[in-house]
């Protein structure tokens, strides 16, 4: 039974995502920068995660797979995860939007457990 | 609509060609008025109305970036106040700063025909040319704002008048502009660079510069009437709303000399009083320098009571008047160009100083010896709505009403007025001439504000009525370059008028001078800035009076 | 083949808010692509290197190829026969694209909503609240000496947005860098972080209580030593900001999404607009969203001068109406509102949320779209247009509202959004009016002016 941990999770604009939007949405290039979450190293060793794992992302909303990708700790605090923009991103968000108009679709709270092979 | 019509048995107001009242046939021929038509062209029987030239507003704010920032701002001020579209013509929201479509319609829906906006950047003036394309029916031009723009206060500095003058016509020219505005000239700086402070006297020397306020004012007072642009600058004076200002006004006027000039908004440059304390009136002495000078043109810029909107370039002022409530406050500088400040306000009348505000405007239309340079305006949003117009009309010509109204307002501020003493009441034929025909003289637009050959058919049927104000809020027919826009006080077309600008010659080597400073200072390219020709659309260009 | 290059100068890149218009682009008109875009960023290089022409049809219904004409038709059928039509997306197209799908969604009385919405939309309704103290780029470039980031990553989203406030020599500050201090606040050490001078590392989600802890200070009011537990940012560093804000000559705030997306969403926005106007009572200080898409700005204004309000508008009852969380376009698919939808430059079945990509896959769907995407592929009726400042012409609005002409490098075999919007207006407008039966109106304007509306 893989550990699951309840952390933040904020989607983000990358360069890569932005250069391979140009190219088209649909194609593998920006499936594969939105399908790449990151992840403070020192919650990955904690959690017993490779760099390229599969870890499932879910919440009261939905759930998604991505693969994770480690940044050192003085970069991303504990706790908290990044992901470009995508379709997974939006399978987390909740469509209340508090009568703003906009969903909160940043500072997520997920919980991230590792996918067995 | 036909291109012939012949509108008949209508009294007829039409004093730029000495028509006061009489009953004689209109003829419309493609757009424009003619001599005589035939026969059988169709007829309209205007029996019982009041036909004037359609209207010209010389100063209002209706369409550019700072009008925008203004619209956006205020949801509360169009939730109350909705623009239904017709089957003919777009919705939009009113208020004190109506969309583009509701502004262009309710003009209409007062008679008015052209409306010149009286403050752009020309950072902004692109912005500003589109929203007027969204502005159905009237005509419409714009100002440029150059008083505070740097490069041309450092050619003053280095005092090449020549260079000066190549200069202001190419800003003109870039920019599709009717004619140059100043606003506070000199006190841009001190606000975005000397930790928001101002200039306060027109004689103080910008640090910077080395230039004072009169020596900005005297650069493009004489050259604007050397280039014959169709309208003199146009000035809003330092020191605007401050007491005791009357002699810094005075001082504007004496710098012009014997040259055109026009003084925008005039009531908010009348206040005696020491700086800082209540404010007393001065009408009758701006008054009588007008009245004196035939070179001086001016709008009255009248306070209405009720929901207002201050937008000006006069950032300083606009944040004097945000410490009174602390309320939402717009401040948007423009590089090298301009600064703008935009808040809501309200005009009270048991307020001291709204009161006062209000009579000054009035004291100054009354003491006016020729209506031809006294003209009406509420320096729209900003004294009231331009909807405000024929309440103002009525305040005019009916001194019973005026009495009434006065007695409502706080008395101390009546005090310090010689309002009440005052019996005139505006003719029908004056009202013609503060609403259109002066306007139309003030700014060389020689095919409006009259109803003569020639002249674009821009028309305006008014009901006679006793309540001027009902018979100035709904006029039974609007026709626009000869077409039939409102027909029995509902819209029966939708029609987008001309942008109207000016395009003086100058030497174009200037702009070579230009480019390496706005390379430095600006930040987009030399050659994206402006309006370019295929933004235009229909357009005409007023031709300089020398050339 | 080299004759036929063509160099195109002072272009400009639409890719995102920055839109700088100093490009010069080497186009290969043969091939139909742009090899080279000089002072173009990473972004600007790809936005221009990918937009070249690519082999789908100009109009699908269904997904089987037809022609523009019919699809035209199609799109106003649905349109002028939905009961709650919206309008969504607009801010990848000039401000004459955007000026038609206002006036189709005016005339058949939809709602009409922008990308705005779900970027700074809540800053928006800040701007309503307090107003904004706020300025041209060109007033950083050459007045601010103190300029802050907070809760963005412009060497990401934004990459040249330092040319205008960072790195650039202006009037008054003559050494460039040199003469300002950066200052970074976010939540994490983003790849914009190395160009800082002082860089703030806040607690997620307490973006509200550190900006309120700074007007306590402008304003002379004590504050708890606790701010540190709970913003992780310590009272040292809030007392430093504050002496810098206070007494630098021309400061600015530069905020991103890490405000409007997150807890507090508006009032984030509308607690740092009200810091930035608190400053002036000590010195010039000036504020400014950091926004996305290349003419989202536009978008913005474009709504506003025609309706009165930003987005979230709704026309139902024949003129506009403002309210953001009911006519905002999360919320009518999300609420299952709207029975037809207009989608112009935009993606929201690829990043909205899960409940409004589902209601949207319900509804017929009309799509404009330079590249295929996930909305595109599930329209009832998907055009493929011609891509703005690449192959046509039109006005674009910088993030700080400074409109600038576009200026195309190649013509395309395909439509632009202009084109297509108008000949939906018309026939829409036609539709409707028979429908009411009104008398000798026939979807046009008299028009002294050609090209107006």
């Amino acid at each position: 039974m893989a550990k699951s941990e309840s952390m933040i999770l904020i989607p983000g604009r990358t360069s890569k995502q932005g250069t391979s939007l140009n190219k088209g949405k649909l194609k593998d290039e920006y499936i594969e920068v939105s399908t790449t979450v990151e992840m403070n190293l020192d919650d990955m060793t904690r959690l017993k995660l490779q760099e390229g794992d599969q870890v499932r992302l879910s919440n009261e909303i939905g759930s998604t797979v991505v693969r994770c990708k480690g940044r050192k700790p003085e970069d991303l605090p504990a706790g908290i995860l990044f992901i470009a923009y995508g379709p997974p991103s939006s399978q987390l968000m909740g469509s209340d939007t508090a009568g703003s108009g906009m969903p909160l679709s940043k500072h997520m709270r997920v919980s991230v457990e590792k996918v067995s092979a | 609509m036909a291109a012939m019509l012949r509108i008949v048995n209508g009294s007829i107001h039409d004093p730029a060609n000495d028509i006061d009242g009489e009953v004689r046939d209109i003829c419309i021929k493609d757009g424009k008025i003619v001599d005589s038509l035939p026969e059988n062209a169709p007829r309209l029987d205007a029996g019982g109305t009041v036909i004037m030239p359609g209207g010209v507003d010389i100063h209002s704010h209706i369409a550019g970036p700072k009008v925008n920032l203004a619209r956006k701002l205020q949801p509360e001020d169009h939730r109350r106040d909705p623009h239904p579209g017709t089957d003919y013509t777009r919705s939009g929201s009113g208020g004190t700063v109506p969309s583009t479509f509701a502004t262009g319609y309710r003009y209409a829906t007062l008679g008015y025909t052209t409306v010149m906006e009286a403050a752009v950047t020309p950072l902004g003036a692109l912005h500003t040319v589109e929203e007027l394309h969204d502005t159905p029916v009237i005509d419409k031009g714009f100002y440029v704002l150059l008083g505070n723009n740097i490069y041309l206060q450092n050619l003053l500095k280095e005092g090449k008048q020549e260079e000066f003058r190549h200069a202001v016509a190419w800003w003109i020219n870039r920019t599709k502009a009717f004619t140059t505005k100043l606003v506070n000239p000199g006190g841009d700086e001190p606000w975005k660079g000397k930790r928001n402070s101002n200039v306060t006297d027109i004689d103080e020397k910008s640090d910077l510069f080395n230039v004072s306020p009169r020596q900005i004012i005297e650069a493009f007072v004489k050259t604007v009437n050397e280039m014959g642009l169709p309208h003199p600058p146009h000035v809003h004076c330092n020191n605007l709303g401050h007491s005791g200002n009357y002699k810094t006004t005075l001082e504007t006027m004496k710098t012009a000399g014997d040259l055109r000039i026009h003084l925008a908004h005039i009531q908010f440059h009348s206040y005696g009083g020491e700086p800082g304390k209540n404010p007393d009136s001065k009408a009758a002495e701006i008054a009588e320098y007008i009245n004196n000078h035939p070179n001086i043109s001016c709008d009255v810029g009248q306070v209405m009571f009720g929901k207002s909107t201050i937008m000006t370039a006069d950032a300083p002022l606009a944040y004097l008047l945000r410490g009174f409530n602390k309320g939402k406050w717009v401040n948007a500088d423009t590089e090298c160009e301009s600064g703008c400040g935009i808040l809501p306000f309200s005009y009270q009348e048991h307020i001291f100083t709204h009161a006062l505000q209000w009579a000054i405007g009035l004291e100054l239309f009354l003491l006016s010896g020729d209506p031809w340079r006294i003209m009406l305006s509420t320096d729209h949003p900003n004294g009231g709505s331009f909807m405000s117009y024929p309440k103002l009309i009525r305040l005019l010509m009916d001194k019973t009403f005026r009495k009434e109204e006065i007695g409502k307002v706080n008395q101390k501020a009546i005090a310090k007025t010689n309002l009440p003493a005052l019996d005139r009441e505006y003719t029908l034929n004056e009202i013609a001439i503060i609403t259109r025909a002066a306007p139309a003289r003030a700014l060389s637009l020689k095919n409006k504000g009259h109803l003569g050959p020639g002249a674009d058919a821009d028309i305006t049927i008014y009901d006679d009525q006793e309540d001027k104000e009902m018979m100035f809020n709904a006029p039974r027919y609007v026709i626009k370059s000869g077409e039939m826009i409102i027909q029995d006080h509902e819209f029966t077309n939708d029609y987008y008028g001309r942008i109207l600008h000016t395009a003086p010659a100058f030497d174009e080597a200037i702009a070579e001078n230009i480019r390496p400073f706005f390379e430095d200072y600006y930040s987009i390219e030399f050659d994206n800035y402006g309006v370019a020709d295929n933004y235009l659309h229909e357009h005409e260009i007023i031709p300089a009076k020398n050339s | 083949m080299a004759d036929n290059i063509r160099t195109v100068k002072h272009a400009t890149c639409t890719f995102c808010g920055c839109v700088c218009d100093d490009m010069e682009l080497t186009v290969d008109m043969d091939k139909k692509v742009i090899t080279k875009a000089k002072n173009a960023c990473v972004l600007g290089r790809a936005w221009f290197a990918e937009h070249h022409i690519e082999d789908r049809p100009a109009a699908m219904i269904d997904g089987k190829e037809v022609t523009v004409e019919e699809a035209i038709e199609e799109a106003a059928q649905v349109l002028a026969g939905a009961k709650f039509p919206i309008t969504y997306g607009l801010s990848d197209t000039t401000c004459e694209a955007q000026r038609q799908a206002v006036a189709i969604t005016d005339i058949i009385r939809g709602t009409l909503d922008t990308t705005t919405s779900v970027c700074h939309g809540p800053s928006g309704l800040a701007f309503q609240g307090v107003g904004e103290s706020t300025m041209s780029l060109g007033e950083v470039k050459n007045r601010a000496d103190l300029v802050i980031y907070w809760g963005g990553n412009p060497a990401e989203s934004h990459p040249r947005h330092f040319r205008y406030a960072v790195t650039p020599k202006g009037m008054f500050i003559p050494n460039g860098k040199k003469d300002r201090t950066v200052v970074m606040i976010d939540v994490r050490k983003t790849p914009s972080a190395p160009v800082a001078d002082i860089l703030i590392q806040i607690k997620p989600g307490k973006d509200f209580e550190l900006l309120w802890a700074l007007r306590a200070k402008v304003k002379g009011k004590k504050v708890d030593p606790k701010i540190e537990e709970i913003t992780g940012v310590p009272l040292s560093t809030i007392n430093d900001l504050v002496e810098r804000m206070k007494n630098c000559r021309y400061g600015v705030l530069f905020f991103g999404m890490g405000l409007t997306m997150t807890r507090g969403r508006h009032f984030n926005s509308g607690a740092l607009l009200a810091l930035a106007t608190d400053l002036n009572e000590f010195t010039h200080f000036v504020a400014k969203p950091v926004r996305g898409h290349g003419n989202v700005t536009g978008a913005d204004n474009v709504v506003s001068w025609q309706t009165g309000y930003p987005f979230g508008v709704n026309f139902s009852r024949g003129f506009p109406r403002f309210n953001p969380g009911e006519f905002t376009t999360v919320d009518t698919l999300s609420h299952g509102d709207a029975d037809a939808a207009l989608i112009i430059a935009s993606d929201p079945a690829s990043n909205f949320p899960k409940a409004a990509i589902e209601h949207l896959k319900t509804i017929p769907v009309i799509s404009l779209d330079t590249k295929q995407t996930l909305t595109s592929k599930i329209a009832h009726v998907a055009f493929a247009t011609a891509t703005y400042g690449i192959n046509t012409t039109g006005t674009v609005y910088r993030m700080d509202d400074v409109p600038i002409p576009l200026r195309p490098a190649f013509d395309s075999p395909y439509p632009s959004d202009e084109e297509i919007l108008t000949a939906i207006r018309k026939r829409v407008h036609e539709l409707i009016l028979s429908r009411r039966g009104a008398r000798g109106a026939t979807g046009e304007a008299k028009v002294a002016s050609k090209q107006v509306l």
